[in-house]
């Protein structure tokens, strides 16, 4: 599976230096390492959900008891939390870090996975929810830093867009 | 039995320093408040079935703290998917109360499915609770709640209630004064003090 390892942990050690104690997450091919390292770090705690809305409330809990986290899900998860992110983590001004695999874009094969890409960026716009790309192995410290940073300032979620040149090894 | 007075008997045991409420909205949070707000109780206006959620959050981040959630029937039927969850991590400091009065009370009082044969005790016991109970009293339901602390094992405790509600003395049908986000600061406020003072 071409999911590229140095990348994932690259992200996984972004999280762990900004702090993040527990993350959330549904398995979702992209993900795959990400989860895997979660799981073995026996100072993080990882939530598998059966539905991503859950995650909301997960980091909602884990924000009132001072536990910096993320949720970890495909852009189909996020569609699927959203009312949990509006009425939840917007309403009750929750810093949420969402890290968001985008699927259904440039270089998608799987049929099923094209009309997300199309809606994402909008909805995200839509909610007022501020997201950058993560695509350059370079960026991806300060971009996670920048993200906890200003969801930290602004009390409210905030989204990084895993692309497919970061996660998916040609 | 009246929510109100399964509340007031189970109340007690909400004023442990130790102890932390999650709520969902409408009757179960207007009521408890008409019992006495305390800095450890969350009420969660909105996020419809996600109150178990919250608890769980907490209670893994908090492992030295006892975690209280009020469900409801409609709640928890929005998020039987979380049941699995709770049932997967089974934190042993969360005590999960469903008061169940088969109705969708604060949005006019429709029937849920619980009116019409889904058993949530079962649900829950089917999703990996590893204790559960069923209240059909104050009294039991005191007894269950007991129970539960002390087998320090989750558990959930359906608690049969009426569709009945009353808006308490200051509040508007069920806004009460409490402000959603001084609610939401003050109980993270108490959480960081708790911690501060080695409690939990």
């Amino acid at each position: 599976m071409p999911v590229s390892v140095d990348n994932s942990r690259a992200i996984y050690d972004a999280l762990k230096s900004g702090g993040v104690r527990v993350i959330s997450a549904l398995p979702e091919t992209w993900l795959v390492h990400l989860i895997r390292m979660a799981d073995e770090d026996p100072d993080t705690v990882l939530v598998r959900l059966a539905k991503e809305e859950e995650g909301v409330g997960i980091s909602m809990g884990a924000h009132l008891a001072g536990a910096p986290s993320a949720m970890l899900m495909q852009n189909h998860g996020f569609l699927a939390a959203i009312n949990g992110i509006v009425s939840g983590a917007q309403l009750f001004r929750i810093p949420l870090l969402m890290l968001i695999s985008a699927r259904g874009e440039f270089g998608e094969g799987d049929p099923w996975q094209t009309e997300g890409g199309l809606v994402t960026t909008h909805i995200l716009e839509t909610l007022r929810i501020p997201h950058e790309s993560l695509a350059d192995p370079e960026e991806v410290p300060t971009k996670i830093e920048g993200a906890l940073t200003l969801a930290n300032a602004s009390n409210r979620p905030v989204a990084l867009l895993l692309r497919r040149g970061l996660m998916w090894e040609a | 039995m009246r929510r109100l007075d399964a509340l007031e008997a189970i109340c007690p045991r909400f004023q442990a320093d130790d102890v932390v409420v999650v709520t969902i909205m409408g009757a179960v949070a207007a009521e408890l408040q008409s019992l006495g707000h305390r800095p450890g109780f969350f009420y969660l206006q909105h996020a419809m079935g996600l109150a178990s959620s919250i608890g769980l959050g907490i209670a893994l981040s908090r492992p030295k703290l006892t975690v209280v959630v009020l469900d409801g029937d409609g709640s928890i039927l929005m998020n039987l998917g979380g049941l699995t969850t709770l049932g997967r991590y089974r934190p042993p400091n969360l005590v999960h109360v469903v008061f169940d009065n088969e109705s969708l009370l604060s949005v006019g009082g429709f029937p849920t499915a619980t009116g019409t044969g889904t058993d949530l005790t079962a649900i829950a016991a089917g999703a990996g609770i590893p204790r559960t109970g069923t209240a059909r009293t104050p009294n039991e339901l005191v007894h269950e709640f007991d129970a539960a602390l002390a087998a320090d094992e989750l558990t959930t405790i359906v608690a049969k209630v009426e569709a009945h509600y009353e808006p308490p003395a200051d509040t508007a049908g069920f806004v009460t004064p409490l402000g959603l986000l001084e609610n939401r600061f003050q109980f993270e406020r108490h959480l960081d003090r708790l911690r501060e003072a080695g409690i939990g």
